[in-house]
This record gives structure tokens, sequence and C-alpha cells, in this order.
């Protein structure tokens, strides 16, 4: 059985609780919420590896130039 | 505390969790709001949660500095208020986040802006410390506030959200 989504409703004028079942509004606004997310951080999670990896290119090409490690390191700061 | 903070409202998340939590029939009789906010999402890679006025999505907008404990960060994703301030689950069993929201003039026919002061928790290098500036272009008085954790998650058991109303004195 799938599980059944709630949220918890707290009047402030009555000071009455409720715990609901999520709409199908809010429901496809969650998953759309979420899927938006995973591409953004895939997107983010790329291009963290790709500086990453352009950075590593650099210090070698510059330690290959004849610069020590804590040189190049310094430059790239 | 200040007497001119009043607690108006208040929510322990029970066993089943809470896909969100909301305060509704929120009085217009205080100068500003505070939310206060300890909680952890039950999906784990995610440690924001989304904040919503009168269950509107709508005119949302946001400056976020943060830091973790290698990176330091500075953005501003569009059409929306999403503070790092409740704990993945992956983190470190147990831990829940901090989150204060402030809200002045939630009542007036002005747009309403807001200031974020949130901090997670784990015993590793990554945790997250972040300050919001947020804005509701709308003018319609604050009678509601949503607080939604993100990624399909839900608050888990013992996330907790007060909501204070602030006097001028």
């Amino acid at each position: 059985m799938p599980e059944t989504l709630t949220k918890i409703v707290v009047n402030c004028e009555t000071g009455e609780q409720q715990i609901l079942p999520l709409t199908a509004a809010e429901i496809a606004q969650r998953e759309a919420d979420a899927a938006a997310y995973a591409a953004e951080k895939a997107a983010a999670d790329a291009a963290a590896e790709a500086t990453a990896a352009a950075k590593a290119s650099g210090l070698a090409k510059l330690i290959g130039l004849g610069l020590t490690q804590d040189e190049a390191n310094a430059l790239l700061k | 505390m200040a007497t001119t903070y009043t607690l108006i409202s208040s929510v322990i998340v029970g066993s089943g969790g809470a896909a969100n939590i909301e305060f509704t029939s929120i009085p217009a009789t205080y100068t500003d709001l505070i939310v206060k906010l300890s909680g952890r999402n039950s999906a784990s890679g995610d440690d924001r949660f989304e904040i919503q006025f009168n269950n509107s999505s709508s005119n949302l907008s946001q400056r976020r500095l943060y830091g973790e404990g290698t990176n330091k960060y500075s953005d501003a994703p569009a059409s929306a208020i999403q503070p790092t301030g409740i704990v993945q689950d992956s983190y470190t069993a147990n831990t829940f986040g901090n989150t204060e929201i402030y809200i002045p003039n939630y009542a007036s026919s002005n747009n309403k802006s807001l200031s974020v002061d949130a901090i997670t928790e784990n015993n590793a290098t990554t945790a997250y410390a972040m300050m919001v500036a947020g804005l509701w272009s709308d003018s319609a008085a604050i009678t509601s506030i949503k607080l939604i954790p993100m990624s399909s998650g839900n608050f888990k058991q013992y996330s907790t959200a007060y909501l204070y109303g602030i006097s001028n004195a």
C-alpha cells in the first residue's frame, strides 16, 4: 500500500492541530521540486568536478615549467 | 526571553513525520513574527526547506550566504526561499538543524522582507551555516506560513516549530 503523505496544520486562532493528507497539487509540486533539485545538483556537481580537474591540470603544467608545488599552489589561490 | 515575545503556536512532529508544517489563521495583532524551527529531513542529500506564505509559491526571492567545513558560497536561486536549516538524514543520527526566521511588519500592505539564520549539525566536515535575505513581493498580510522539507522529504519525528508574535514594547 502506498505511503499516505500527511501535513500538520495548526490553526493559530483556535490552537487546533490537524494531521491531513497532502492534496494532489501538493504531491505534484513536491515531486517537481525534487526532480528540479536533482537536476540542479547534478549540474553543480559536474561543474565542481570540471573545476577541480582544470585546477589539477593547471598545477601539473606549472610544476612542469619549474615552479615548486608551493609556488604553483600560491598562484592558484 | 523579552516579554514582547508571545508564543502563538507550536508543533512537535510525531512518529509518522510530516510532509510540511503549516501555521494558519495567524492573527494580525503583532508587529513582527518569528519562527524557530528545529528540524531533520527524512531525505538524504538535502538540507533545505522551503518557506511559503498564504499558500503561495509566487513572487518569492532570496539572496543566500553560506558555507560548510570547506567552501563558502553566495547565490540567489530564483522564485523561492530555501534555507539549508534541516539536517539531512545521512548526517549524524539524532541531530537536528536550527533555524530562526524573522518577518517584520508581516501584516502591512508592503512587500514582506524576512531574514533567516540557519545551521545544520553533523559530526563531519560538511555541515552548513547560512544567512538568507528573503522577499515576498505581495501586499497581502501574512496569515499563514508553510515550512516544506525539500527533495520529497518529511520532517522527522521530534522536529519542532514555534511561532512567536513580537509586539513593539
